[in-house]
């Protein structure tokens, strides 16, 4: 209640003459998420973190500043993540999710309803000003996975952090190709699997900063 | 030589003590007895069988990231409350079956209250009348217990499913729900298994899914 109150300045309109995209490993330290695969061999939380270090090296190589909340297995709660998003003026925020539910890529934008941008939002609502950029980051995204062969579906959801974070953010949860096969659900570990979903992530944020108003 | 004060001593101290051992056996036996008088299990009442109604659940899908009406004839209790705890009961009773669309562990003992209070509307209020009183928008408090919260898979799309599940369903069975808040063992808690947020208010028309669209 007392957060809902707390107000985050937004970033001015357009944020700044880099492009910065925030990369956010969801869970760590204590909170582990999801267990993938059977046997739980491999937490939400390292395959998130190896997920975000090898699409920080893809962006980079592209020439994009990249930003992440987490670099090791530290414990950070959904309002620090969504502080260093909101710090960095970031032109994209993508939170990074697994799962062994499903099949294939979820992507998720708030389920805020749109608002206009104000000097000065709440801080648990931040993102409703930005959710129709969201919107569209979730569909170049979801047209880039859909190109390299992913199956994709989107939603919309309350995630604590993204709906505090002040830039078009979407939440992305990798789950095994397909589901109810155990065969299928190892392919999370797969290093071609991951190595395919992160090129198709970059290449969604290297068309994402070419559509990018220019400063 | 132990002296004759000595044993006289302990002999009285031996003797009190076994009184008091006899004493405390006694009561312990007269509490377990009031107890035992106290939990009458014999019905006071003649058990009614409710009519048999339409009701519509709304069921969640993992591999399609949707949800699927599905209607079904339940008998129902008369009184909101535990009407809709009833028809939660039985959509949570639709995950434990094997080969469900989306697993979770629970059921129907998930559920431990459902709580219907008018929504705050100074509009609304001053509007109404006696007459519409039942029709006036209401807020759904489902209290969750907090083994359904541990035993719920991590993850963004199945937490998100089970919530707007949940929400749906109530709108569709009760249509003046329309806002619903969750509670867990009767507290606030931040997310459902580390993902969905359980701290906001939902709108419940928000989470029925339009004909064909994922929610």
């Amino acid at each position: 209640m007392l957060l809902a109150s707390i107000a985050v300045p937004l970033p001015a309109q357009p944020p700044g003459s880099r492009f910065v995209v925030v990369l956010d490993a969801a869970h760590g330290g204590d909170d582990s998420g999801a267990q993938l695969g059977s046997g739980a061999t491999q937490p939400e939380k390292a395959f998130t973190l190896a997920l975000s270090i090898r699409l920080r090296s893809l962006l980079a190589a592209r020439g994009i500043a990249v930003v992440t909340t987490r670099e090791s297995d530290a414990a950070l709660d959904f309002d620090r993540r969504a502080e260093i998003a909101n710090r960095a003026r970031a032109q994209a925020c993508i939170s990074l999710h697994a799962s062994v539910s499903g099949a294939g890529l979820h992507l998720y934008t708030s389920s805020l309803a749109p608002a206009q941008p104000a000097r000065i939002a709440a801080w648990k609502t931040a993102q409703a000003a930005w959710v129709t950029r969201s919107l569209a980051l979730a569909g170049d995204l979801n047209a880039a996975l859909t190109h390299a062969g992913l199956p994709v579906s989107l939603g919309r959801t309350a995630l604590p952090g993204v709906d505090s974070m002040a830039c078009p953010a979407v939440a992305v949860e990798v789950a095994p190709i397909a589901a109810g096969s155990r065969a299928q659900a190892a392919a999370l570990s797969d290093p071609a699997y991951q190595t395919r979903v992160a090129n198709a992530l970059a290449a969604a944020l290297v068309q994402w900063r070419a559509e990018a108003p220019q400063p | 030589m132990i002296p004759r004060y000595q044993t006289i001593l302990f002999v009285v101290l031996l003797a009190v003590s076994a009184t008091m051992g006899v004493f405390l056996w006694q009561m312990r036996y007269r509490s377990y007895q009031r107890l035992l008088n106290s939990q009458d299990s014999a019905p006071t009442q003649a058990p009614q069988v409710a009519p048999a109604q339409q009701v519509t659940l709304y069921v969640a899908s993992d591999a399609d990231n949707a949800l699927l009406a599905q209607p079904l004839s339940l008998p129902l209790p008369n009184s909101p409350g535990p009407r809709a705890r009833a028809i939660l009961g039985r959509l949570l009773d639709l995950y434990t079956v094997p080969n469900s669309p989306h697993p979770v562990p629970g059921g129907a003992a998930a559920i431990a209250q459902v709580f219907l209070l008018p929504v705050d509307d100074a509009t609304t209020a001053s509007t109404s009348t006696a007459a519409s009183k039942d029709s006036r928008p209401q807020l759904a408090v489902v209290n969750l217990t907090r083994a359904f919260a541990a035993a719920h898979p991590s993850g963004l799309e199945t937490e998100t499913l089970t919530v707007l599940s949940i929400c749906a369903t109530l709108h569709a069975n009760l249509p003046g729900v329309t806002q619903v808040r969750f509670l867990v063992d009767g507290a606030p808690r931040a997310t459902l298994a580390g993902h969905a947020d359980l701290a906001r208010t939902y709108l419940a028309g928000d989470a029925a899914p339009t004909e064909g669209l994922h929610p």
